[in-house]
């Protein structure tokens, strides 16, 4: 359409600026509003704390939604990125209503055991300083486990998948060792680790490290011969063909290996820190649990489940970096 | 290497590597399930230097077989197989083979796929434009930094020939190279072939299927039987390139050599 056609379609159509106006931002922000209204025009049947903050954030959402509900088509990629999201933000703006009244408000899910989103808030406000330190510590156990694990795991599915003799004796031991638990180790790594953080970064390294180990082996194996010959006949030794045709052929394999290790990293995480950690997230849920801090453990969720989710994203990105040469792949 | 390297370069029209080929007694067999698999029976074949041979024969006779044997992939189980007067024993870069599928490795840019034997020899660094001069003489610049599974299927056999013609071969073994692609896109290769020959003057052995084929490349047609292959009859004939393939001399021999494959009509 053409700018002249555009113009004269806004003259002959007093409905236009209506049509242009996003329909879901201007739900979103009535349920962000209600959500705000709820929470400081009702009392809370036993005090949370952060009332007022909790109301003036949400009604903060709600006013900008409806500030850019008119303009939002002329945002470009940002704007389409929130269009997208529409729904949801109407979704969360209700949910987040219906959670004040049923928790704070109308006391049916009750105090200690559940805790509205004004109590969580609370959390981060009161412990922030502490959370902070928690986030550091689990980022670091996090950090050194994995990608310890991954090193070894992708080193030895390396030879695993090409020595015929490493892979004689390796293969049945990790088969049998894979599908325990990680945590099912942890009387003996005690006795072969002086400290407890050494021992937690074992544990992590191991659930990170298995899959990984296990897919590249089988990425390796599973490299099409052919590969291998047209090198071969390039004049390629056994370390060319390792690094530049068995890698690269088993890189999607070993992908699908370092997502497994990822998820199963996290699950272990939490018991590792629970092993006698000072810090860490894990410490933090099991600490307030036994102080019945459920607040503060939805609150320490809530920064593992974005942690968790942030990380995956990354891996995802450089996969769809590494990956981009394979057929049908969307970059 | 040294004047080999400029079998490519426009200039170097000069001597031009080709070898000598003999292939004396081989047999070959392989293990399938405990028992043997007779593949290749007392195959005795010589090739001059600089001579293009079409190897001809039943689908599944032991043709790719005899190529893997020649390029020194695997070492036959009775025979010996000279290059130049010595035993092959194993791949040299001297003897290119191409197969029927391009085999361009999917996760490297067709440029890279081309150096890859320049740079498994670690002769990359200093014969970089090397790369750029093979993949002009297929016509594939432009397509230097696109990836195989954006090439149509003619584009990714001739980036193949371009990664075995880097490497200056003083033979070049093509295992039905053509053999997947549509008729239009063959005949063009075909042409492509016959040039790159008669310019780099390699020693050139070819399977295929396509009798026709045969006709338009070689000097020389080998026919093997039915499994385990021996040579039925070889057909001798001297034509001038480009070749014609209703000249009459042609039309005739394709009538025999169908005939010796058990295909008269
Ligand atoms: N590596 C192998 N192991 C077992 N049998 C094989 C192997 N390679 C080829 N063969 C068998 O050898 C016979 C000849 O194969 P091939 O040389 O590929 O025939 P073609 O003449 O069609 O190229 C076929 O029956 C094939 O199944
Ligand atoms: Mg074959």
């Amino acid at each position: 359409m053409s700018e002249a056609a555009v113009a004269s379609a806004t003259v002959s159509d007093p409905l236009a600026a209506v049509r242009g106006l996003w329909r879901d931002g201007v739900l979103a922000a009535v349920a962000w509003a209600a959500a705000a209204l709820v929470t400081i025009g009702l009392p809370d049947v036993v005090p949370w704390g952060s009332v007022g903050l909790f109301a003036a954030v949400t009604g903060g959402v709600a006013a900008i939604l409806l500030a850019l509900s008119p303009f939002v088509r002329r945002l470009g990629h940002a704007g389409e990125v929130l269009v997208h999201y529409g729904p949801w933000l109407v979704a969360v703006g209700a949910w987040l209503a219906l959670w004040e009244l049923t928790t704070a408000k109308f006391g049916w899910l009750p105090k200690p055991f559940f805790s509205p989103p004004h109590g969580i808030l609370n959390v981060y406000v009161t412990d922030g300083q502490r959370l902070l330190i928690c986030i550091g510590y689990s980022l670091r156990l996090w950090a050194l486990g994995f990608f310890s694990g991954v090193v070894v795991g992708y080193a030895v599915g390396v030879a695993l998948g090409w020595s015929k003799q490493f892979s004689y004796w390796g293969m049945p031991l990790l088969k049998l060792i894979g599908p325990v638990p990680a945590t099912a180790w942890i009387p003996c790594t005690f006795y072969f680790f002086p400290t407890t953080f050494g021992a937690s970064i074992f544990i992590v390294a191991l659930a990170s490290g298995i899959p990984v180990a296990i897919l590249t082996a089988s990425g390796v194996g599973s490299v099409n011969r052919a590969f291998y010959d047209v090198g071969r006949i390039l004049g390629a030794d056994s370390w060319y063909l390792i690094r530049k045709v068995a890698i690269p052929a088993s890189t999607p394999h070993v992908f699908v290996g370092l997502f497994m290790g990822l998820y199963y990293s996290f699950a272990v995480l939490v018991v590792a820190e629970m092993l006698g950690a000072k810090y860490g997230l894990g410490w933090y849920i099991q600490f307030q649990t036994a102080y019945s801090g459920y607040a503060n453990v939805y609150a320490a969720i809530v920064i593992m489940a974005v942690l968790c989710a942030g990380i995956v994203r990354l891996l995802f990105a450089v996969r769809d970096r590494l990956l981009s040469w394979q057929e049908g792949f969307i970059s | 290497m040294s004047d080999a390297a400029l079998a490519i370069a426009p200039a170097g029209v000069a001597e031009h590597a080709h070898a000598a080929i003999e292939v004396r007694g081989v047999s070959h067999h392989f293990k399938l399930s405990g028992a043997k698999l007779a593949v290749l029976d007392g195959i005795e074949l010589s090739v001059a230097p600089g001579e293009f041979v079409a190897l001809l024969g039943p689908s599944g006779c032991g043709k790719s077989t005899l190529l893997r044997l020649i390029a020194g992939l695997e070492a036959p189980t009775s025979g010996s197989i000279l290059a130049d007067g010595e035993s092959i024993r194993k791949p040299d870069p001297s003897r290119m083979l191409v197969f029927q599928d391009p085999t361009l490795f999917p996760w490297a840019s067709v440029w890279k796929n081309v150096a890859t034997g320049l740079e498994a020899r670690g002769l990359l660094a200093n014969q970089r434009r090397r790369v750029d001069e093979a993949l002009a003489l297929v016509e594939l610049k432009e397509f230097a930094d696109a990836f195989p599974h954006q090439l149509s299927g003619g584009m990714a056999q001739r980036a193949s020939l371009a990664r075995a013609l880097v490497n200056d071969p003083a033979l070049l073994l093509l295992d039905e190279p053509l053999g997947k692609l549509d008729s239009l896109t063959r005949l063009t290769l075909q042409a492509e072939l016959v040039r790159l020959w008669q310019r780099n003057g390699f020693t050139a052995i070819l399977v295929t299927h396509d009798v026709e084929e045969a006709l338009l490349l070689a000097s020389r047609i080998v026919v093997f039987s039915d499994r385990p292959a021996r040579i039925k009859q070889e057909f001798r004939f001297e034509k001038p390139y480009p070749r014609h393939r209703d000249d009459a001399e042609l039309v005739a021999l394709r009538r025999s050599i169908l005939g010796t494959l058990g295909l008269a009509t």
